[in-house]
């Protein structure tokens, strides 16, 4: 059955569950001086070196995490109340995940003053207008890699011309689907999650580059070198090694197989009446295929196609806890009604091309069936709006 | 999330569509909070004897509309006025607690299209016994900016 939601959560690859197996049940804490203790120490730098390997940067820049989450909120808020006496403005995205803007809004209430970079109406980042809110006291610029959401690429590389400040990227999304090398794209803090590379959960990693200093916000025994504490998760750090080392080996071609299907899939969709792209027709994720249907409900839309076996998400506010539409689709300046037929189809290491023909077939008598029932689609077919 | 009779309502919800020389028409919502329907009555000596809906929502927008109409149909008009959110929600059995608010309109889209039927025939009497003359303002607007007041 299709699964196209692999932006929401992903399958953890078997061999990557073949390598925690291996370490679940070993009760060496990295810590410990004796034998037992080294071994668990091996492990998670065999998993350092391998994370490091993937995006080019020295295993003594990787602190493990958490979670992407985790990463975020170190970066942001680690980073500022490390660096507050050289100044205190940041600037992030309006698109970056809740994780950064959470932070920054924490920061706001904690004597930061935070702006918030603009989109353009495929998600780019406005770089005059980034250039504009940089300032003598901004310590910090956050923006994300790739958007999950709407898939738009950011180009780093540019804006790493104008930040002269540090720069923090978000590349959860990104990592495992294009190139991610931090040299290249001059980040000084880059944020890492396990389970989108096909990872086990709960586990993810900050790089950190030489020189940069953060403070660290889960406070215990010095592990991660002084910049997160708390015992090590060594199956979990064991598993997103493992995981690093496929992406590094399989990224590539993997990613040209997702393109090859995200194309199809984005060009079958827009075939559907009345629908459109959400985000970059060309500088995208090559998984992503973000589209809004009009005069229907995402959620609605859902469970539609979960009754044929079909999982995706989306933006709508009515699938939010906070019942507001995605920050996302608001920042690239769509209606909320827009915003409520959005919906987000990702694909990763498992989809076939079966999986996009299926819901190709699928979807549009889904689409027509909510249409009927809809009182805004009978009033554009009256001519009424 | 959903209870087992919202998912069969949703599924296939009973009386959609539109009657077009309906004796009443309610609209509730707003596309901008996500939710908006429409109820059309055909009643005849006070009694609702067609009914049928639109609704552009969420599942549960969907299936309280159904389950709604499923309510109304046969009943007088004040037996329907007898409605609720909270009849509708019993029915189905349950809503998610954030949905009870935002995506259960159809009792209030009911009630409209019965005060639009009183209103029609000039029954104003009848208007104001059943508490239905000062229904508030549900013009639609386009206002993007604005949240749902839910």
């Amino acid at each position: 059955m299709p699964y196209l939601d692999y932006v929401a959560g992903s399958p953890v690859d078997e061999r990557v569950v073949e390598e925690i197996v291996k370490y679940f049940r070993h009760p060496g804490n990295p810590s410990s001086v004796h034998s037992l203790g080294l071994e668990a120490r091996n492990i998670i730098e065999e998993a350092r070196n391998r994370v490091a390997n993937l995006i080019n940067a020295d295993p003594s820049e990787i602190i493990f995490t958490s979670g992407a989450t985790e990463a975020n909120n170190l970066a942001i808020i680690g980073y500022a109340m490390r660096n507050k006496r050289r100044g205190t403005h940041i600037i992030v995205s309006a698109i970056e995940h809740i994780s950064v803007i959470n932070s920054a809004k924490f920061l706001m209430k904690n004597g930061f003053e935070v702006d918030y970079a603009p989109v353009d109406k495929f998600g780019k980042v406005r770089l005059d207008e980034l250039e504009n809110l940089i300032r003598d006291d901004t310590i910090l610029v956050s923006i994300q890699h790739a958007n999950p959401e709407i898939g738009t690429v950011q180009d780093i590389h540019e804006i790493r011309e104008i930040v002269r400040t540090t720069l923090h990227v978000d590349a959860t999304a990104s990592l495992g689907k294009i190139e991610v090398d931090v040299e290249r794209m001059g980040a000084d803090m880059l944020t890492l999650s396990s389970n989108d590379i096909y990872g086990p959960r709960g586990v993810g990693a900050l790089y950190l580059r030489k020189g940069v200093r953060v403070n660290p916000i889960v406070l215990g025994g010095g592990q991660e070198s002084g910049m997160r504490g708390g015992t090590e998760n060594v199956p979990g750090i064991a598993g997103f090694g493992k995981a690093a080392e496929i992406a590094k080996e399989e990224w590539k071609r993997e990613s040209e197989r997702l393109r090859e299907m995200r194309d199809r899939l984005i060009e079958g969709l827009l075939r559907i009446e009345d629908t459109f792209l959400n985000g970059h027709p060309e500088e995208r994720l090559p998984n992503n295929a973000s589209v809004r249907f009009s005069y229907i409900e995402g959620e609605s839309i859902l469970l539609s196609m979960d009754m044929e076996g079909i999982q995706a998400s989306t933006g709508s506010a009515c699938t939010s806890k906070t019942l507001q539409p995605s920050h996302v689709l608001m920042a690239i300046g769509l209606k909320h009604e827009e915003a409520h037929g959005s919906v987000v189809f990702s694909l990763g290491r498992w989809s076939r091309m079966e999986d996009v023909d299926y819901v190709l077939e699928k979807l549009p008598p889904i689409i027509e069936r909510l249409r009927m029932m809809s009182p805004l689609y009978m009033k554009k077919k009256s001519g009424g709006g | 999330m959903y209870s087992e009779k919202v998912l069969e309502h949703f599924r296939n919800p009973k009386n959609v569509g539109v009657i077009e020389d309906a004796d009443g028409v309610g609209t509730v919502g707003n596309p901008v909070c996500g939710d908006l329907m429409t109820m059309y009555i055909k009643v005849e000596n006070d009694r609702i004897v067609d009914i049928k809906f639109q609704t552009f929502g969420c599942g549960a927008a969907i299936a309280t509309s159904s389950m709604a109409t499923e309510l109304a149909i046969g009943k007088t008009i004040e037996e329907a006025l007898q409605i609720t959110k909270q009849t509708v929600a019993e029915a189905l059995g349950g809503l998610p607690p954030q949905k009870m608010h935002c995506s259960n309109l159809a009792a209030d889209a009911l009630k409209r299209a019965i005060a639009d039927y009183l209103k029609k025939q000039g029954r104003d009497e009848d208007l104001k016994r059943l508490g239905l003359d000062s229904l508030p303002d549900e013009e639609e607007h386009d206002d993007h900016g604005e949240l749902c007041p839910m």
